[in-house]
């Protein structure tokens, strides 16, 4: 099968442990993901904050280009570009001036079909089902599932899991046996772009997110998002210093946790690229769940 | 032939200073059919008024155009001038020269020319006038009261004290509604059950008023003093006739726990239950979605219990057609629940409860005794957080307007923690305390002052559980919106006050209008607040809006006296300016064609089908017929029909045409 992707910038720079994952489980479910050709950067939060003609062109350029592509879904494995995705593509669907003016900038016909999706709905269309036949171990820890603004932000946009208290990273994980706890900082800001600019304020934020989920007994925080990410492994020393305590619970992608669950190479997962060194280990053997859920009934028919 | 009168009022100044009235005078003399026209200072005046009469006497008039001020003001008394001096008032018309004319325009020749045309447009559509007759229909000197809260209660005591029958049907199996739930009221803190109470207990007396609780409107036909209503009475599994309310069956019935509805989940209650012990009427149900029996077919114990015999468990729905002349709406309103909060974690949190949840805490009557216990593990709570504007006046949340009552049970709130938990501290997150009422704001300055309620100016944008205590976050905007966060033992949301479960369903029933909330709509904001937009039905109380007692039960009283008012004629009279089909002679019998998109379209359902049948009984034609009674003259159908078959009475076609007519053709 095959499946648009667009990796943006993070994925081939700071965060290439979370392509190197997504790529890893894609490969071991038979999905072959297709790079938009001559991709370009999505604007990510720069562009918005200056031109709004050019923070919607990015984004629509690489629209197009996947559909000259002939692409018709779009995996977008980063929560800022997947944000400009959706935004770009929402706002010219509900204004027709403003879609002809953006398709003459960017000199392409960008028609608005394409369906994009986030790494979460990626799993939950073409991964989740297929989990139980190859799942070698189940992640038998409490992790806390962070989703950060940008993944269910503005609802009204992506129309995407319940904005305050989202649930669709906890379902995945439960199916992977994970202990998926309830906890406050799901949706909290984590810093975001300050990460260089005000790393202080990213040390409180991204610290409460981490006092937070640590308090409740997480072993790990499973995160879809390269910024969220960085700040919450990166910055671990600026929210320790917030925190007054020192905190070694890991940051894993989602992708990385499905990954471990397939029973695939740490390293092909780059789990060795973070910061905070992922610890976890001794996971439980899986054994798939019997099917026949009532044998009787079997035999009758 | 026509012969008209005019007269060209001055209304002292406000029309004469901006028009020349003896000149309009003058040219209307000379118009077709016009044999009398003057001018006069004050026509409304008893002179005025007696120049109209004894022109119309004098010349013979057969229609007059009053040329004065707006019809709403006038039309009439000078309809009543002419029909005592002889004429058909509805042969009076009038030319609005006031607002329509002087008022908007600057004194010149062109606002004189102006005032001639409106005249001479009048002219010309009285003489098309048809002498027309008020409609006579008969009363049936019962009203139907829906909903028992305390406005139902009111407006049910009210018309029966006032000597009519009244037909109460309650939904539930008590009635009382909310204020039945109610620790104590502000603004004097009077407790609710007991000035309640021996209301409700009124009304099951009162030898006027018949009472059906468990009850629904199934539907409701008809026209203002002639409904006919059908009731379904649910079946309660009681011989409510052998049921003597000794309660055994509830103490005996071992299915024990169901959540208990009028304490709001907070309590259990068996399968077979009054909803609270001062219920009226003081009869249980059984619920048969949780009774055993109805499960499984084993159990019967209230059956073997029960002395009376009063147990049915066959007993079935009745329906019940009752013939009523009046309709008072009084379903009112319900709140909404923690769960429509995501912020405050989708009614998750157990210790985070509702206003009405609260209530029951604080009642004595109430699942802990009136002691304010958290549910989640029966503490105390010694710090305690009010957040106000829960949902209300927030558009984001679908609900702009402000639920109004929230304001003051949150105050009302404070100070009965403070009374019940003296070493406590109540926090208030507000907008704006709006305590507009007699004594409200006394009430409020109370809660701060005496009661020591710390009221924060801001909103609560998140609340999380954490060790057992619920963390609050919102913003203080008084101290520079800096953030405050309180470690609360409980949490109460003022949610806001919305439409009642199944109220667009009546409305539907009832052809009534609702906003957009669906609550129900009165006729007119300010000058008719109580009456819907159909004839003969009312509404009072919280299906309107959010209203507190007071204004409940005022606007029950009102109702009330409307429908006396109603009552007290043995016809009722109508205006005559309704549709009408027209009438032809056979074989045509009338121009319509039967395609009834007219009876699609009326508002107030008021078309239905005539059959037009030879002698030997074979139908020939099928015609739209519009009953009188229920027509209210807003001619929509006149712009459906294809055929131009229908008119309305006083608003004719031809009537219309050539007022445009004397325009264009001058
Ligand atoms: C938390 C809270 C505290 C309050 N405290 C105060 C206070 O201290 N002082 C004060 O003045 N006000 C207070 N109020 C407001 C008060 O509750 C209302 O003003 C009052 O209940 C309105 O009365 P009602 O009869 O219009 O409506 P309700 O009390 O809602 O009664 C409506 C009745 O109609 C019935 N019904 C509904 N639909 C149907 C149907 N389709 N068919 C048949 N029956 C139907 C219901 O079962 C109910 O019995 C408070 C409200 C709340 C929520
Ligand atoms: S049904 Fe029988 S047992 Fe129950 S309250 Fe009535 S009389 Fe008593
Ligand atoms: S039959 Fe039903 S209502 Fe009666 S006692 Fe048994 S469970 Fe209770
Ligand atoms: S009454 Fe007060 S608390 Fe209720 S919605 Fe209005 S302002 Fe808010
Ligand atoms: S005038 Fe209005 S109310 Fe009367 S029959 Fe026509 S549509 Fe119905």
């Amino acid at each position: 099968m095959k499946l648009g992707f667009y990796p943006g910038c993070s994925l081939e720079g700071a965060s290439r442990e979370y392509n190197e994952s997504v790529m890893a489980i894609a490969e071991e479910m038979g999905i072959e993901l297709v790079s938009i050709p001559d991709w370009n950067c999505c604007g990510a939060t720069a562009a918005h904050n200056m031109d709004k003609e050019l923070s919607l062109s990015l984004p629509a350029r690489n629209l197009a280009l996947a559909e000259e592509a002939g692409l018709t879904e779009l995996v977008v494995p980063c929560a800022a570009c997947y944000s400009r995705f959706c935004a770009t593509q929402h706002e010219l669907k509900h204004d027709e001036n403003l879609h002809k003016k953006i398709n003459g900038i960017i000199e392409k016909e960008y028609k608005g079909n394409l369906r994009i999706l986030n790494v979460i709905q990626f799993i939950e269309e073409f991964i989740i089902d297929k989990l139980e036949d190859k799942m070698k171990f189940e992640i038998n820890k409490k992790v806390a599932c962070y989703y950060g603004c940008l993944l269910v932000r503005p609802n009204k946009v992506l129309n995407f899991d319940r904005t305050e208290d989202p649930q669709t990273m906890d379902a995945v994980m439960k199916k992977l046996g994970a202990d998926s706890i309830d906890w406050a900082f799901k949706t909290e800001c984590c810093g975001a772009g300050f990460s260089v600019s005000f790393t202080e304020t990213v040390g409180r934020l991204s610290g409460q997110i981490i006092e937070d989920a640590v308090h409740r007994g997480a072993e790990a925080m499973i995160v879809a998002c390269p910024m969220c990410h960085s700040n919450l492994d990166m910055r671990r020393p600026e929210i320790d210093k917030y925190n007054k305590k020192k905190s070694d619970m890991p940051i894993i992608y989602i992708t990385q946790a499905i990954g471990l669950a397939l029973g695939i190479d740490r390293k092909k997962l780059g789990l060795q690229r973070h910061f905070v060194p992922v610890k976890l280990n001794d996971f439980k053997p899986y054994t798939k769940k019997t099917e026949v859920e009532n044998p009787q009934k079997m035999e009758v028919e | 032939m026509a012969r008209i009168g005019v007269f060209i009022c001055h209304c002292g100044e406000n029309i004469s200073a901006t028009v020349d009235c003896a000149k309009v005078a003058e040219a209307a003399a000379k118009f077709p059919g016009v044999v009398h026209s003057i001018d006069y200072k004050y026509m409304c005046s008893d002179p005025g008024q007696t120049l109209v009469g004894n022109a119309i006497k004098e010349h013979n008039l057969t229609g007059v155009v009053v040329s004065a001020c707006s019809p709403r003001m006038h039309e009439p008394t000078f309809r009543r001038a002419c029909a005592e001096a002889g004429l058909n008032p509805y042969q009076c018309e009038m030319a609005n020269l006031r607002e329509h004319c002087s008022w908007v325009h600057e004194r010149n020749e062109k606002t004189d020319d102006k005032a001639i045309d409106l005249v001479r447009m009048l002219v010309e559509k009285v003489k098309r006038n048809n002498a027309l007759q008020p409609i006579k229909v008969p009363v049936t000197k019962t009203a139907l009261v829906i909903g028992g809260g305390v406005a139902g209660i009111q407006a049910a005591l009210d018309i029966a004290n006032a000597g009519h029958k009244v037909i109460m049907v309650e939904r539930e199996p008590s009635i009382g509604g909310h204020m039945s739930q109610l620790s104590e009221t502000f603004p004097t803190l009077d407790c609710s059950q007991c000035i309640l109470t021996p209301r409700m207990v009124e009304v099951a007396q009162n030898p006027n008023i018949k009472l059906y609780t468990y009850a629904e409107i199934e539907s409701v036909e008809g026209f203002v003093g002639n409904f006919i209503v059908k009731i379904r009475k649910k079946a309660k599994s009681i011989d409510e006739s052998k049921c003597n309310g000794c309660g055994l069956c509830t103490t005996k019935c071992p299915n024990k726990k169901n959540p208990n509805e009028f304490e709001l989940g907070m309590a259990k209650r068996p399968a077979i239950y009054v909803p609270f012990p001062q219920a009226v009427p003081n009869i249980p149900v059984i619920d048969k979605t949780q009774c055993t029996y109805y499960k499984t077919g084993k159990c019967k114990i209230c059956e073997k219990v029960c002395q009376a015999n009063a147990i049915q468990f066959d007993q079935q729905d009745e329906i019940i057609e009752v013939p009523v002349g009046a309709i008072a709406i009084c379903t009112g309103f319900d709140i909404k629940k923690t769960d429509f909060f995501p912020e405050y974690g989708y009614g998750k949190h157990k210790d985070i409860i509702d206003g009405l949840q609260f209530e029951r805490l604080a009642s004595a009557s109430g699942p802990t005794a009136g002691e304010i216990r958290r549910p989640s593990d029966g503490q105390v709570p010694k710090k305690i957080v009010f957040v106000a504007c829960a949902g209300s006046r927030d558009p984001a949340k679908g609900i702009e307007y402000c639920s109004k009552i929230c304001c003051m049970y949150t105050a009302k709130h404070a100070i009965l923690y403070k009374h019940k938990v003296h070493d406590g501290t109540a926090y208030i997150f507000y907008m704006d305390i709006r305590a507009a009422g007699k004594n409200y704001d006394e009430f409020t300055r109370r809660a701060i002052e005496e009661d020591d309620a710390k009221y924060i100016r801001g909103r609560v944008s998140k609340i999380y559980e954490r060790d057992g205590k619920l963390i609050v976050v919102g913003a203080d905007t008084l101290m520079g919106a800096q953030t405050v966060e309180i470690e609360a033992d409980m949490v109460v949301l003022a949610t806001a006050g919305v439409a009642n479960q199944g109220a667009e369903k009546l409305a539907q029933i009832l052809h009534v209008s609702y906003d957009q909330h669906k609550f129900f709509s009165e006729a007119h904001p300010k000058l008719k607040p109580v009456e819907t937009n159909t004839a003969g039905i009312y509404l009072a109380g919280a299906c309107q809006s959010p209203k507190d007692i007071p204004e409940s039960v005022a606007a029950a009283s009102g109702v009330a006296g409307k429908i006396s008012c109603l009552f007290s004629n043995s016809e009722l009279t109508r205006e005559p300016l309704i549709a009408v089909v027209d009438r032809l002679a056979p074989p045509q019998y009338s121009s319509c064609t039967g395609c009834f998109m007219c009876q699609s379209v009326c508002p107030y359902n008021a078309i239905e089908r005539e059959e037009i049948k030879d002698r030997n009984g074979n139908l020939v034609k099928q015609l739209a017929f519009i009953n009188p009674g229920l027509c209210q003259g807003c001619g929509t159908c006149v712009a459906v029909c294809k055929s131009k078959s229908i008119d309305i009475e006083g608003y004719t076609n031809s009537q219309m045409y050539s007022e445009v007519d004397a325009l264009l053709n001058f």
